[in-house]
């Protein structure tokens, strides 16, 4: 009996831990309270403020454009240094699977911290080309594009490429045409793991960003140090608003999934 | 030339020397020289005579170890639970665990830190709790997954066997579950460990003005002491090494990109 309580009392125990803030800050968030507990009455003024403050928006602008480049960017570097890796000799493709790794393990503040010194100090690129912010970020996350790539690689049948060659195709459309369709779930998962980590990133644009720039979390961050009220309750809007985002995105994977399921 | 796979692989690699390799080769340069670019072994002495920065190194290893341990203490009984349940659903459930990841961590920090004004009244009166618990809120998924992903694939019909060769259910757990679930409890220590020393963002939203490893990179980053500062990287980047290393002899191979992915 105890056990059976258990069972069910320390999972949800631990979502209430998981998820208690965020709802309880999404609640607050439809009221005029300035701080948690003290409600007056409710309104859409912080969906408001959220939308229509330029520099709020700009910020959120900003961000999505970074993840969405800086991830094109990655999954073209990643996929094509996995197809070049996977067919290269041992050593070759060890030595890059290790310094792929490298970036994967380490932390995020020496990654940056290391990229701002060779770029900003070394080369003398300024941060306000955005190219330091942009090569931080790929770094980051095209060696996550690499690993989720090469295990479709190990996976495909490699006589495919050899009879598209065989019937006539040249390398260049073999590759286009019957190479990245096989890997292409691969990319996809590369890809989504690239945005989620530069929306995520904190550390590696606080070292290579433009000083007049802000991401969502470098912004956060420096707001939560000032005491603007209406910014930091348009803040609790924003977070909302991702939640029910990623609550929609997690939903229409599953449905797909299950789709994808009941087809196979 | 002669179209080649192999050559396609060549700016993913051109990219990875200058980028990953080269920043660490010029780190180690300027963690090893002064500002005049003399060779010197000032910043690598000081950081070790200096009771302030060593005082950082064992306040990070410190809070890095709580917060490992609470997020192990939650996670492996929650993957435990929800990997051996009979419910159908299993691998919806464990995405609720894990949805919080993809929501942007400073702004879970920030909700955190209202419910836990609202709980303390004042953040600075606990600064090292609320550090645990933020950094536990916030790397908690991390830990989960893969210890819940490594349980979930166990052979039970192993289970069953030492049940047939007179274990009882704790004997059984300990000697056959328990030790077959160590990757996933190494590849969810080494997802935790490490943000943990250095994430200093967690301890600044939540008014903890005590430093770790990373705010030390920080502030001579502010400061434009990139010799000092290149120091410390090179001694976390140490660090991080001597963890892989020990973590990749008992745990699976690319276990923070598995982790990592859905």
């Amino acid at each position: 009996m105890i056990r059976k309580t258990l069972r069910t009392l320390v999972p949800v125990l631990t979502l209430v831990f998981l998820y208690a803030p965020i709802l309880i800050l999404a609640f607050f968030s439809f009221t005029n309270a300035t701080q948690i507990g003290m409600v007056r009455g409710f309104t859409l003024k912080n969906y408001i403020t959220l939308f229509t403050t330029e520099e709020l928006r700009s910020m959120i602008v900003g961000t999505l454009l970074l993840a969405f480049g800086s991830a094109i960017l990655a999954t073209l570097l990643g996929t094509l240094g996995a197809i070049g890796s996977f067919y290269s000799k041992k050593g070759v493709s060890s030595a890059i699977r290790t310094v792929n790794q490298i970036p994967v393990i380490n932390a995020d503040v020496v990654t940056g911290f290391s990229i701002c010194i060779l770029l900003v100090v070394v080369f003398g690129i300024s941060k306000d080309t955005y190219i330091p912010l942009i090569i931080g970020h790929v770094t980051l996350s095209a060696p996550f594009v690499y690993l989720s790539v090469i295990p479709k690689l190990k996976q495909m049948d490699s006589s495919l490429y050899e009879a598209a060659l065989d019937l006539g195709a040249t390398p260049a459309s073999a590759l286009l045409r019957v190479v990245i369709p096989q890997i292409f779930s691969g990319m996809i998962s590369g890809f989504s793991l690239a945005i989620t980590l530069s929306l995520d990133d904190y550390f590696i644009a606080t070292y290579t960003k433009p000083a007049t720039f802000d991401t969502i979390s470098t912004y956060v961050v420096n707001a939560t140090k000032g005491s603007q009220t209406s910014i930091k309750t348009a803040l609790w809007a924003l977070s909302t608003v991702i939640f029910v985002i990623v609550i929609l995105i997690v939903i229409g994977m599953n449905i797909k999934a299950a789709k994808e399921q009941k087809k196979g | 030339m002669k179209f080649s796979r192999k050559t396609l692989g060549v700016p993913y690699a051109l990219f990875l020397l200058l980028f990953v390799a080269i920043p660490l080769v010029v780190l180690f340069y300027y963690a090893f020289t002064n500002g005049q670019g003399q060779f010197t072994f000032h910043n690598l002495t000081s950081f070790f005579t200096d009771p302030n920065t060593l005082g950082t190194l064992f306040y990070s290893f410190l809070i890095a170890i709580v917060t490992t341990l609470v997020c192990l203490a939650i996670a492996y009984p929650v993957a435990y639970i929800l990997a051996t349940s009979h419910l159908k659903a299993k691998s919806v459930i464990i995405m609720v665990f894990v949805m919080p990841m993809w929501i942007n961590f400073s702004l879970r920090i920030t909700a955190l830190k209202e419910i836990l004004t609202v709980l303390e009244g004042n953040l600075a009166f606990h600064p090292f709790l609320n550090s645990v618990i933020g950094m536990t809120y916030d790397f908690l998924p991390f830990m989960i997954l893969p210890i819940y992903n490594t349980i979930v694939k166990l052979d039970g019909s192993l289970i069953e066997a030492a049940k047939d060769l007179g274990a009882n259910d704790t004997g059984a757990f300990l000697r056959v579950t328990l030790p077959l679930s160590v990757p996933g409890i190494v590849s969810g220590i080494s997802m935790v460990f490490l943000p943990a020393m250095t994430n200093y963002v967690v301890l600044d939203m939540l008014y903890n003005s005590t430093y770790i490893m990373g705010s030390l990179i920080g502030s001579y980053f502010s400061a434009y002491n990139w010799h000092g500062g290149s120091m410390i990287a090179l001694i976390l980047l140490a660090i991080i090494c001597v963890f892989t290393l020990v973590s990749n002899t008992s745990g699976e191979e690319d276990s923070r990109a598995g982790g990592a992915l859905l």
